[in-house]
């Protein structure tokens, strides 16, 4: 027998209570977990921005359009060294609920400035050739059961085809990963040339720009010299970081973070007032049992520490329960296409259970402080007079 | 050594009841022999407990001199006197105040927590401590599955299975019937006569204290009355 022998067995002596609290603490990290999965997905593409590159939007909306002239337009202001550009295409596979994220790009530029997109040489090239040729990402084509040569009609929700219909026959000619496992390849590129040559309506023209500067130093140089070449022109632009247009993009459905991170405090606040109640009463039930130990010579401070620790198991047991179930359900969604499609890098990475952690000792030390100095300073001789 | 364990001089103990300062010793001396085996007996409210808890360290005179082993205690630090206790000092309560999610084995190896002993040796303690109470046969068994002289055997085993120099008993016997009670008080005698314990006993029972080799009377904070046995 040990001092841990005895935590344990406090902890245990009332089944009912400490399955109670141990459920209480599981349900907020439980939550914890998977909305941190969810918070981690939707953070992802801004920790994940080259600190090099800048975006350029229309400035009235980044769904307004700007003519591709812009292109060159920028390629030949000081400081840029890389430039290319992207459309929304609102793809989907056979039904309208088959959501596939499909850019409408400029092959060579593209994969110049996203060097973090890996595709083989053969399949790069292939795919330069062939204006009918797309590159998808390996998630998509996992979820698809997509493979090279393969034939596949995309639909668009925006656009119509010039002989009809809104749907475009493609040719998989590359499948792509990327250098960093927690990058999105959960979406396809298509030819630009293709799509204007066949689109019903509409001229040339560009969702977005992006473009490198080589150097963090030279963003905010850059990007005023942009906004002002084209200032009171018929599409001013709006230029930001990589990392801001990710922001602001997901800032879009509301500030996620802070929903999530509310909703968090929100069950750990109510959790700490179960708990801490909790211990508080069991404490107090076993008032006369520490007045014994301390009798027998145990010293305070080791009894304020046992009672502390009690607390303290009590938050890690019902913590990592949470957050290994919590792990247990993000790993199966993640798997469902459906998911993957809303949320391609769903998961609880080693910051989500990092912070997990910390939680847990927080929880275990605040509903255990206050109880364990009521052990701490229990007077002896008035706890063991009681009945 | 000197044959005297225990030294009390000009003991004042003062309590706050209320808005009312009540003394309840003033100026009590008292010896106690290595050895002995003393009842202390007395209306409630003479101050029999609070003699007890001064004695064991639990708590401490308004003013005065507690003397043990010709150490005074009365001025050692809250930490120095847990050490103390745990190293001289045996409890036995009137309501054996086991643990109740312990088995009768680990409730006696308790007090062994504090020493650094292998855990081969604690378990040799409890096994001894337990034979000499008569319950080897129940080590395994918890509070609630034990008679109430049973579990005041248990917390007797608790009590000396450190091989404290003292055992502090109040009220041993006060919730057990006629014959668990002589069973206990047997056991207590044997303590002291085979293994030299010295014995404090606050007790109601005057068939308890006929236990002891010297039974005190306490009144008002003042010994009264002083019988020895033959």
């Amino acid at each position: 027998m040990n001092d841990f022998y005895l935590i344990r067995k406090n902890l245990t002596r009332n089944r009912l209570r400490m399955i109670l609290n141990c459920f209480a603490i599981f349900i907020a990290f439980l939550l914890l977990g998977a909305l941190g999965s969810i918070r981690n997905a939707f953070d992802a593409g801004v920790e994940l921005s080259a600190d090099d590159r800048l975006v350029v939007v229309n400035k009235i909306s980044f769904t307004q359009t700007m003519p591709v002239a812009y292109v060159n337009k920028i390629r030949a202001i000081e400081g840029v060294q890389k430039v290319t550009w992207a459309n929304w295409f609102g793809g989907y596979f056979q039904e309208p609920r088959n959501m596939v994220v499909m850019l409408i790009v400029d092959p060579e530029s593209y994969l110049d400035v996203y060097p973090e997109m890996i595709l083989p040489d053969s399949q790069r090239e292939a795919w330069f050739k062939n204006r009918q040729g797309v590159i998808i990402g390996e998630a998509l084509a996992l979820t698809y059961g997509w493979s090279l040569g393969d034939r596949i009609p995309i639909s668009s929700n925006i656009f119509s085809h010039k002989e009809g219909g809104s749907t475009w026959e493609m040719v998989v000619e590359g499948i792509f990963s990327a250098s960093n496992g927690r990058a999105d390849t959960n979406y396809m590129l298509m030819h630009h040339t293709y799509f204007f040559e066949t689109q019903s309506y509409g001229g040339e023209w560009v969702g977005w720009l992006t473009l490198t500067t080589g150097d963090p130093e030279k963003n905010e140089v850059v990007s005023r010299a942009i906004d002002a070449e084209f200032a009171n022109s018929s599409a001013e632009t709006e230029t930001t970081t990589e990392a801001a247009f990710n922001r602001a993009f997901i800032e879009q459905f509301g500030n996620i973070s802070l929903i999530i991170q509310s909703v968090v405090m929100a069950a750990f606040f109510t959790i700490l007032l179960i708990v801490g109640n909790s211990m508080v009463l069991s404490v107090r039930e076993r008032a006369k049992e520490i007045a014994v130990l301390k009798t027998l010579g145990f010293p305070a401070p080791r009894v304020f520490r046992m009672v502390l620790f009690e607390s303290l198991l009590l938050a890690v047991i019902g913590g990592v329960l949470g957050m290994l179930v919590a792990q247990f359900m993000v790993e199966g969604m993640s798997n469902s296409p459906q998911i993957a499609r809303i949320f391609p890098n769903l998961a609880i990475d080693s910051g989500t259970w990092a912070t997990a952690l910390t939680y847990m000792v927080l929880l275990g030390l605040l509903t255990g402080v206050f109880p364990a100095y009521r052990a701490l300073t229990l007077n002896t001789i008035t706890a063991l007079g009681k009945g | 050594m000197s044959d005297n364990l225990y030294e009390l001089k000009d003991i004042h103990k003062l309590f706050v009841k209320g808005r009312e300062p009540v003394e309840i010793f003033d100026g009590l001396n008292m010896t106690i022999k290595r050895g002995d085996f003393i009842s202390i007996m007395g209306p409630s409210g003479s101050g029999k407990t609070t003699l007890l808890n001064m004695l064991g360290g639990v708590d401490k005179p308004t003013q005065g001199k507690i003397l043990f082993d010709g150490q005074e205690i009365q001025s050692l630090g809250e930490g120095k006197l847990a050490k103390w206790r745990a190293a001289h000092i045996g409890f036995i309560f009137q309501f054996y105040n086991l643990m109740p999610m312990l088995t009768a084995a680990k409730n006696v190896e308790l007090p062994l927590l504090l020493k650094k002993l292998s855990a081969k040796k604690r378990k040799e303690n409890v096994e001894a401590a337990l034979a000499l109470v008569g319950l080897s046969e129940r080590a395994k068994h918890r509070p609630s599955e034990l008679s109430g002289g049973q579990q005041q055997r248990v917390a007797i085993a608790r009590a000396i299975v450190s091989d404290p120099d003292v055992l502090l008993c109040d009220e041993p016997t006060g919730d057990l019937d006629r014959a668990t009670a002589t069973e206990i008080l047997e056991n207590l005698q044997q303590l002291n006569r085979e293994f030299n314990k010295t014995i404090i006993m606050v007790t109601h029972d005057p068939v308890a204290a006929s236990y002891a080799s010297t039974s005190l009377h306490l009144d008002k904070g003042e010994f009264v009355e002083r019988d020895v046995a033959a």
